[in-house]
């Protein structure tokens, strides 16, 4: 029995194991001096976790009495999670040893939030949905503040903890009111305790305040508020971190809450998931006008993203879930390759957040330009661009849930956000004069921002086929 | 060979319109004009070798989506290859022609090339025309239909730096769009009834259509009648009938040679030409026929009349064309398809002519074109009033009444007034007397033309008159050959046009073997003899879409218009003598009674010079009310609405939103935590009292 368990949550045991292990080793050894190697050793994990998950197993397996299950749909967002961790690892290496933050905690750290992550979108049950995401946010709130010399960074992260302590608050009281009425902590009991339809209002409570916890996770409005904050404070590479991995994690909990414990009631939850989605998606379009510094202006986009992908949820229904996940997968890579640019964002060493920095940008550096301009107008989902198509499937997913009242305010919000994507654009093209950034950019960053651009142009083909692993996953999600 | 006489014209066009600068401009206009001449030759080639059966030659697939699978093909009968001489003739004359013309022009700078660029259009324009007479399928004419157009706005407004002929441009361009939005239903009407766009399909099905009915405007309608009134909207648009003649006169902004191809010969035929492609579905539909013949005739009329006060020489040309269109369609209307495709011959060569000789004496007066400062010119440019009295012998329809002898007019239009006389309706007797009536009109501003021209004393500037000169060769050498064409035309095939009903079947191909064995040469020396040869329903045998053109068994116009009494024969050339005679008077013996008769019928006389004020009327119904809405809508609708609310919503509502949600976002983490509450209380309300609950 015990023996079958483990065999179901190997990956996330080799990965929590090696976590521990480069810890005592780093400790024992030369400390930080090992990080690089450790660095690039976490990165070849995961990405050697991720082929292996890919690759393996198919159907559903559940292990601790179902408290774990590993699914189609776990392991499609396992796979987006620890790729995109893996390429911010990567990623970030240069600037942080530039600035003397490459310790070998942070590795390690990313490691130990990416096993919760895999612990969450495999939740089959309310106490391992809290750990994960426990485990996950506790790993957030150190790299938060990794720099911890900087007030900002020390700031962004304290804000983080204390908000994100008051939403795991909302959610465990959440859980207990679940967990009084329907008298089991698992999804599939809860889901049993519901088969009728129908509601107590106990349940209902414990249904929103979980809901919110988890929009808290998401960044959705109103939670929303730690992560202009969070996102300008941290180092970042723990921006750019907590704009991919993360988001796909909370993301897929969210689907997995709704559809596994409260699948039979969507016509319950589904209002709440529209309502964040479409308070998100004006928020997030609204508020990132007024922005000039590119993190902060990166956190609102990644809050309108998230009402797009929410309304994939808000559908609730097969193609609902499909669009979100091939939107997640969409965004994240998205995000992969304006970070990389973000990252190389630097005038004589420091590094510059201020979008008219990019004034002229064009002229220094045409083809980084252009690879820009062709992220920015994926981001603003302008086709024949992929972001296009990212929009497109969720809005059809509501179109066809008979919500045509929340595809058409995501279609207007799209429209307001993409004046700030375009602005960026123009002054890379059209801005006037300005002292130009430094021409530098490390391989690693150079290749993910040209490769996420080129997947933009040429992913309008087939996606990839992700359309179809999408379905699959949402298939086995749902049903 | 079809394919090369198509497609030459385009090739020259491309080689002109892209190559000249490596080519050279010289070398651009003899390449176009070479191409135009292999294809005219091949076209009498084609013309005279053909046997009457129906040749569908495929090119290239076209369309193929649902029920409507079409290909791009030419479809080779009699009324293609008819149409196939007259315009690679016409125009390989008038690009041989322009050579000479448009050697100096005043409307270009010196050193700017617009050679080239003319030579590229007049080839395009060719390519569109034989794509419109070769198409196998109703899409293929529209693209043909289309090409027309865009290549007659291109040369209208030719001299693009005058503002009088981009205004004539966009006229022609507009007038023909409503024109063409009646073809356009009629192809959709076509297609909605029979599932098919190809000729060969919808003639087959045109029986059916008879009696069927279709719904449009909110009304049941015989579907016959209607899709053939809808394409003789189309028809009307083009070949400028009334209402829609407006912009005819003001094409001649264009250079002449253009009014010579386009305005005369080739496009505006194009009407004339789907009437009869189109005889299958019109023969089944009556009451269309009779509009036609009432437009027709209506037409004809007006045009003379206004055709009388006109001082522009090209103007008096361009109402006499307009008039000349209109008995086509009276032919057509009776349902004697092959004496409107004679008219039509003739027509291209003689008017043609006319206009290239107007081109001529404008050339030698330095591009003055009003009649009233010209006069005795007919010494100093003596080829081209040789020319010009041809071809108004030609268009009075000269000729020795009762015989077959004459100009080629006096056949064509002596076959249009019997064969109206000869429909035996009340349409047909109105078209009749307004054709005759026309015919005299016609004669009148023809001489008046002549005289104001080439006869009297010279009027206006005498510098331009001491300086008039004779054109070079490659101007008067067209002149010549459309000499010969408006000398004999009428005479060679009034045959087959009008002969007896077996020679013309045979020459449209219809009923296909039975009528080979008739002896029939193409000399119409027949014409008498068919007086009294057949008028029995052997010809009704053939069906819809066999051969050219296609006569109802009911139909025995033609044979009754040779039957018409000898009076009836004799009138059109009385009125042409009473026309000759009055112009005579007036313009020769007694050269003030005009103005004297001007003065004296005021209203009358500026009734006429005003075109009866047809461009008012639009204006004030039409031009000025959409201009009005336009404005409204731009300034009001475009600017204040649209933009206003754009403009408040992006560049207020939502500053001010931002504005808001920056001030929100304060730094302090009760603010936030405040909002979590908020939100959390927010949403537990609405689910417990709003939506949720329940």
């Amino acid at each position: 029995m015990i023996t079958a368990d483990l065999n179901t949550v190997l990956p996330e045991v080799v990965l929590a194991v090696y976590a521990m292990a480069a810890l005592l080793f780093a400790v024992y050894t030369t400390k930080n001096a090992t990080a690089p190697m450790l660095v690039w050793s976490t990165a070849i994990l995961m990405a050697v976790l991720a082929f292996w998950i890919g690759t393996s197993g198919a159907g559903t397996n559940t292990a601790f009495d179902g408290a774990f299950v590993d699914d189609g749909f776990a392991r499609f967002a396992k796979v987006v999670i620890l790729l995109s961790a893996a390429a911010i690892l990567v990623m970030s290496q240069e600037y942080l040893a530039h600035r003397a933050l490459l310790k070998f905690e942070y590795p390690i750290l990313i490691a130990l939030a990416t096993v919760g992550m895999m612990m969450m979108v495999s939740a089959g049950d309310l106490m391992a949905l809290y750990m994960g995401l426990e485990l996950q946010s506790l790993a957030l709130y150190v790299v938060a503040s990794l720099n911890r010399d900087s007030v900002r960074s020390t700031e962004a992260g304290l804000k983080y903890f204390v908000l994100g302590a008051l939403s795991s608050g909302l959610l465990l009281y959440g859980a207990s009111l679940v967990y009084g009425y329907a008298g089991t902590t698992e999804f599939a009991g809860i889901m049993s305790t519901l088969e009728a339809g129908h509601m107590p209002l106990g349940m209902l409570f414990g249904l929103v305040f979980l809901f919110a916890g988890m929009a808290f996770k998401v960044s959705a409005a109103p939670f929303h508020m730690w992560t202009p904050d969070v996102y300008e404070g941290s180092p970042t590479p723990v921006t750019a971190f907590f704009a991919t991995a993360p988001k796909m994690a909370a993301m897929g909990l969210f689907a997995r809450v709704a559809h596994d414990a409260f699948g039979t009631v969507t016509a319950d939850w589904t209002q709440i998931v529209a309502l964040l989605s479409v308070v998100s998606m004006f928020l997030g379009a609204i508020a990132a006008i007024g922005q000039t510094n590119i993190k902060r202006l990166m956190a609102y986009s990644s809050i309108a993203h998230m009402g797009f992908a929410l309304m994939g949820l808000a559908s609730g229904t097969v193609v609902g879930v499909q669009a979100m996940l091939i939107y997640m997968a969409i965004y994240v890579t998205m995000n992969i390759g304006t970070f990389a640019f973000i990252l190389s964002m630097e005038r004589d060493g420091q590094a510059i957040t201020n979008i008219n920095a990019l004034n002229q940008y064009s002229k220094a550096q045409p083809l980084k330009a252009l690879a820009m301009l062709v992220l920015l107008f994926s981001l603003a989902g302008i086709p024949p661009m992929v972001g296009f198509f990212g929009k497109f499937w969720v809005l059809q997913a509501a179109v066809d849930a008979n919500m045509a009242w929340l595809a058409v305010a995501g279609v207007v919000a799209s429209v307001i956000g993409a004046f700030y994507y375009l602005r960026i654009v123009f002054y890379m093209y059209f801005g006037s004069e300005a002292e130009p950034l430094d021409n530098k950019m490390s391989l690693v960053n150079w290749v993910a921002l040209m490769a996420a651009a080129a997947i933009m142009m040429v992913g309008v083909i087939n996606l990839f086929g992700i359309e179809h692993l999408a379905a699959m996953a949402a298939e086995a999600l749902v049903n | 060979m079809p394919s090369i006489i198509l497609f030459a014209p385009l090739v020259g066009a491309l080689i002109a319109g892209f190559g000249w600068r490596i080519i050279g401009e010289t070398a651009a206009m003899y390449v176009t004009t070479g191409l135009l001449m292999l294809a005219a030759v091949l076209s009498w080639i084609t013309f005279l070798t053909f046997d009457g059966t129906l040749q569908q030659i495929h090119i290239l697939d076209f369309i193929r989506s649902g029920a409507l699978d079409t290909s791009w093909a030419i479809r080779l009968d009699r009324l293609t290859t008819i149409m196939l001489i007259v315009i690679t003739t016409v125009s390989a004359l008038v690009h041989l022609y322009s050579i000479g013309y448009m050697a100096h022009d005043e409307n270009y700078k010196e050193g700017e090339t617009y050679k080239p660029r003319f030579f590229a259009y007049l080839s395009f324009f060719t390519f569109a025309m034989l794509s419109l007479v070769t198409a196998d399928n109703l899409v293929q004419m529209f693209f043909g239909w289309e090409g027309v157009g865009v290549a007659s706005y291109l040369l209208i407004g030719f001299y693009y730096r005058k503002p009088s002929a981009n205004a004539a441009a966009i006229k022609a361009f507009v007038v023909n769009r409503v024109g063409d939005f009646g073809f356009a239903l009629g192809i959709f009407g076509l297609f909605l009834m029979t599932d098919s766009i190809n000729f060969t399909e919808i003639f087959a099905a045109t029986p059916e259509l008879a009696h069927q009915s279709i719904t449009f405007l909110w009304k049941d309608w015989n579907a016959a009648n209607v899709l053939a009134f809808l394409l003789f909207v189309g028809a009307m648009g083009k070949s400028a009938q009334l209402l829609l003649h407006t912009w005819l006169p003001d094409a001649m902004e264009g250079p002449t040679p253009v009014s010579a191809l386009i305005h005369a010969a080739t496009m505006v035929t194009a009407g004339v030409f789907l009437v009869c492609r189109m005889s299958p579905l019109f023969e089944f539909a009556p009451e269309a026929k009779t509009f036609v013949v009432y437009v027709g005739a209506t037409t004809a009329f007006f045009a003379a009349t206004v055709g009388l006060v006109q001082n522009d020489i090209k103007r008096v040309i361009a109402y006499s064309t307009c008039s000349q269109l209109g008995y086509m369609f009276v032919a057509a209307g009776v349902g004697v398809y092959s004496v409107a495709m004679f008219h039509l011959l003739t027509h291209a060569f003689f008017k043609a002519m006319l206009f290239l000789g107007a081109g001529s004496v404008i050339h030698a007066m330095h591009h003055e074109q009003d009649m009233r400062n010209y006069g005795a010119l007919r010494h100093k440019i003596p080829k081209t009033f040789w020319a010009m009295m041809i071809g108004t012998l030609a268009i009075t329809g000269v000729g020795i009444p009762l015989t077959t002898i004459g100009f080629a007019g006096f056949f064509s239009k002596d076959a249009v007034i019997e064969s109206a006389f000869g429909a035996h309706t009340a349409a047909g007797n109105y078209a009749f007397v307004m054709l005759v009536i026309a015919a005299f009109m016609t004669s009148f501003y023809s001489w008046r033309l002549m005289f104001m021209t080439f006869y009297g004393t010279a009027r206006g500037d005498k510098h331009t008159h001491d300086h008039a000169h004779e054109s070079p060769a490659v101007m008067t050498i067209p002149l010549g050959v459309l000499a010969v064409g408006a000398v004999f035309a009428g005479m060679v095939f009034v045959g087959p046009f009008f002969g007896d009903h077996d020679e013309v079947n045979k020459f449209y191909g219809v009923g296909g073997e039975k009528h080979a064995l008739v002896e029939t040469g193409l000399i119409g020396a027949a014409y008498a003899a068919s007086e009294d040869t057949g008028h029995g329903d052997d010809h009704a045998a053939a069906a819809p879409g066999d051969g050219a053109i296609y006569t109802h068994p009911d139909n025995h116009v033609m044979d009754a218009a040779h039957h018409s009494p000898k009076w009836v024969k004799i009138s059109p050339f009385i009125a042409m003598i009473l026309g000759l005679s009055l112009a005579w008077f007036m313009y020769i013996k007694r050269p003030h009674l005009p103005a004297k008769l001007a003065a004296n019928q005021r209203i009358l006389y500026e009734f006429l010079l005003n075109k009866w004020y047809f461009d008012e009327i639009y204006d004030a119904v039409i031009v000025n009310p959409a201009k009005r809405l336009g404005v409204f809508l731009w300034k009001r609708g475009d600017g204040t609405v649209i933009d206003g609310t754009l403009n408040g919503v992006a560049m207020g509502a939502v500053p001010y939103l931002t504005g808001w949600a920056k001030k929100m976002q304060s730094g302090f983490l009760f603010t936030y935590a405040f909002w979590m509450v908020l939100g959390i209380v927010g949403l537990i309300t609405w689910m417990s009292i709003g939506g949720g609950a329940n």
